[in-house]
Order: C-alpha cells, then sequence, then structure tokens
C-alpha cells in the first residue's frame, strides 16, 4: 500500500476537516494531490503535528480534524497519545502513516521495524479507538468510519517507504499558515 | 507549601483579564495553585502535557482557532521545548506566551534545579525571545498584559519568568 493512494481514497472528504500533516513525503505528497487552505503542513516540529491537532480541536470541538502523522514523527512525541487520550476530543481522527522508515533522510529504519507496536502504543494510553489498516480500501473505510463516529481515533496504516521525487514544494510555510487560520476564522464568521 | 496563593491568583486572573481561554501546563511546586486555578475553572481548557514541548503545538493549534493560550512551564520544561520553539513557533510566526518559573537562582534549596538557573536567560537571548520578570505584586498585572499584547502583535514567544520573590513566601 502507497502512502500517496491512501490520500487520495480520501481527498474529497478533507474538504470539511481541519488537516494537518508532518513534513517530508506526507506533505509533499498531498500537495501535489492539491492544496486547499484547510490544509497546514507543519513542515519541521517533529512531534507536534499531533499536538497541533489536539489544540485545534480542544478550541473548536465541533470541527473535524485529522492529522496526518508518521511513525517517526509520533515516535519523537509519543506523550502526544497519552495526552490527546487524556482528552479525546470526540472529532480528532489520527492517521499515523507507518513505513518503518526514516524515508526523507535516507530511510534509516525506524524502531517499528524492530517490531515497535504503534496500534498497541496508542491503545495502552486510552485512544477509545485504535485501528490497523493494510490496504487501500481499508483505509478508506477507516478514515470514513472515524469521521462518521464520535470518537478519538487512531489509524496505523501500513505502507511503503516509498516517497514523492522532490520534497520542497513552491507554497511558502508562512502564506500557510496564515491562510490556514483565515480560513478558520472565516468558518468561525458564517 | 509556601508557594503564594494570593500571588498566584493575581497571576492567573491577569491571565483572564487579558482573554488566555487555554492554559496548558506540567506540574511544578510554585505553579501548583496556578494549575489548581485553571482546573477549576470552568471557562478554562486545562491541558495537562507529557512533556512541556507538546504545548507549543497546542498553542499553535489554538491560535489557529482564534483562541488566546498560555503555557505554564518550569525552566527546566522551557529547556525541553527549544526545537518545538525554534522550529515551530520561530519558523512559522506563532504567538507564545510563556509563564516559566525561574528555579535554581538566589535562595534555591533543591540540587536539582541548580543547573537550569544557569543557562535560562543566556538560552531566552540565545533564541532571541522577549523575556521580562513577574517580581513584584504592584506590576504584574501590567506585565502580563503587555507581555500578551507583544506576542499577539510581533507573531513570536515572549517569556514571562515568574521569580521566587514573588512565588514563595517564607
Amino acid at each position: 500500500m502507497f502512502r500517496l493512494d491512501c490520500l487520495r481514497s480520501v481527498y474529497s472528504d478533507l474538504e470539511n476537516c481541519l488537516v494537518v500533516t508532518i513534513m517530508g513525503a506526507v506533505a509533499a505528497e498531498l500537495q501535489s494531490l492539491g492544496h486547499r487552505p484547510n490544509f497546514f503542513y507543519l513542515q519541521h516540529a517533529m512531534g507536534l503535528a499531533s499536538s497541533t491537532g489536539l489544540g485545534l480541536a480542544l478550541c473548536l470541538p465541533e470541527q473535524k480534524v485529522i492529522v496526518f502523522d508518521g511513525d517517526g514523527s509520533l515516535l519523537m512525541n509519543l506523550g502526544s497519545l497519552s495526552t490527546m487520550a487524556r482528552y479525546r476530543p470526540k472529532k480528532l481522527i489520527h492517521v499515523v502513516f507507518d513505513n518503518e522508515s526514516l524515508l526523507s533522510v535516507g530511510g534509516f529504519p525506524t524502531a517499528t521495524s524492530t517490531g515497535t507496536d504503534l496500534e498497541g502504543i496508542a491503545r495502552s494510553c486510552g485512544i477509545p479507538r485504535v485501528i490497523t489498516v493494510r490496504s487501500v480500501e481499508a483505509f478508506k473505510a477507516a478514515v470514513r468510519d472515524a469521521m462518521q463516529g464520535t470518537e478519538l481515533t487512531t489509524i496505523v496504516a501500513k505502507v511503503e517507504a516509498k516517497g514523492p521525487a522532490a520534497y520542497v514544494t513552491d507554497l511558502s510555510l508562512l502564506e500557510n499558515r496564515f491562510q490556514f487560520r483565515r480560513h478558520i476564522q472565516s468558518l468561525k464568521a458564517r | 507549601m509556601p508557594v503564594s496563593v494570593t500571588n498566584s491568583k493575581l497571576i492567573y486572573d491577569a491571565l483572564k483579564e487579558c482573554d488566555i481561554q487555554l492554559v496548558s501546563a506540567l506540574p511544578e511546586t510554585w505553579l501548583v495553585h496556578l494549575i489548581r486555578l485553571a482546573e477549576e475553572d470552568p471557562q478554562m481548557i486545562l491541558v495537562r502535557l507529557a512533556k512541556e514541548e507538546e504545548a507549543v503545538g497546542i498553542s499553535a493549534g489554538a491560535h489557529f482557532a482564534g483562541v488566546k493560550s498560555a503555557m505554564l512551564m518550569q525552566n527546566h520544561g522551557f529547556l525541553a521545548s527549544v526545537n518545538g520553539i525554534v522550529s515551530f513557533a520561530h519558523l512559522y510566526k506563532i504567538p507564545l506566551l510563556m509563564l516559566i518559573s525561574y528555579r535554581g537562582t538566589l535562595g534555591e534549596r533543591d540540587p536539582w534545579q541548580t543547573q537550569g538557573g544557569k543557562v535560562t536567560e543566556p538560552l531566552l537571548q540565545a533564541l532571541r525571545i522577549p523575556y521580562f520578570f513577574l517580581d513584584r505584586l504592584d506590576s504584574v498585572r501590567k506585565r502580563i498584559r503587555q507581555a500578551q499584547t507583544l506576542t499577539e502583535s510581533s507573531l513570536q514567544p515572549v517569556a514571562l519568568l515568574l521569580t521566587r520573590d514573588l512565588m514563595w513566601e517564607e
């Protein structure tokens, strides 16, 4: 299963969500499908995408928020799983693309390649719904279920360690950040 | 425990006057009353962290959502947040109101706090983070309001160092 195919399978469902991604392949691939003002790409600060999603979800409890995290990033901030589980915002969806690799910095294997079980960790932290998926169909179904459900969900998507040809896009970081905030404020004004 | 209840309340009320609606915190002795006040306030979103760096992401999310937030942490928690500050708050111009208990300085009795005290200000300076002291009763409200104003206008982190003179009664 490829991450790009996963993203493509749910792209149309992201329209009404606030989307936060990690850096690297996830950000570049989502942008390759078409940037939208409700997408924020955290192009550094590894580990903090889930914390950002949590902050958004706690402040905007009626708003669907989806975080596209990765195994390398999540391993840098495993405590975030316990913090998310503590407050368990009902409309927060936490997707972890697990390619068992730090792909964008040379593909060195992460601890998930030697048995660290992110689904098990998320469950043990108290995330109410946790699922591992290994096919695009299962991924799409899991994301749609989570969007219709009312429980904090972590979806671990096991994907191939294959990324895009280029990681840098023409969207400036600050442009993205200001556009994202302005988009949210326009939603609140409606 | 001789942590000042009165002065903690003063700080908390000043945060409320600035329309702070979310507080993230990791407990430490000087912060206990502040955290309890947040906990007992139904209007306040209190986020108890596993590690202080998470607070950078949470405050960024709150900022995007249009909610003003404050971070309560010990100076050692500030040390633990540095990459988040640099590669999120600075990189993306995110306002952060950081209230940092300044342990390990004059009068410190806990040997384990004494190293952090030496590097807190040099590190704030190295990071070009404007910082000010909360050390006197009569300036607490004004400094908190001014720090909040500065962090919002500059879109960068601003630190307030909570001192022993203000937080400790003995």
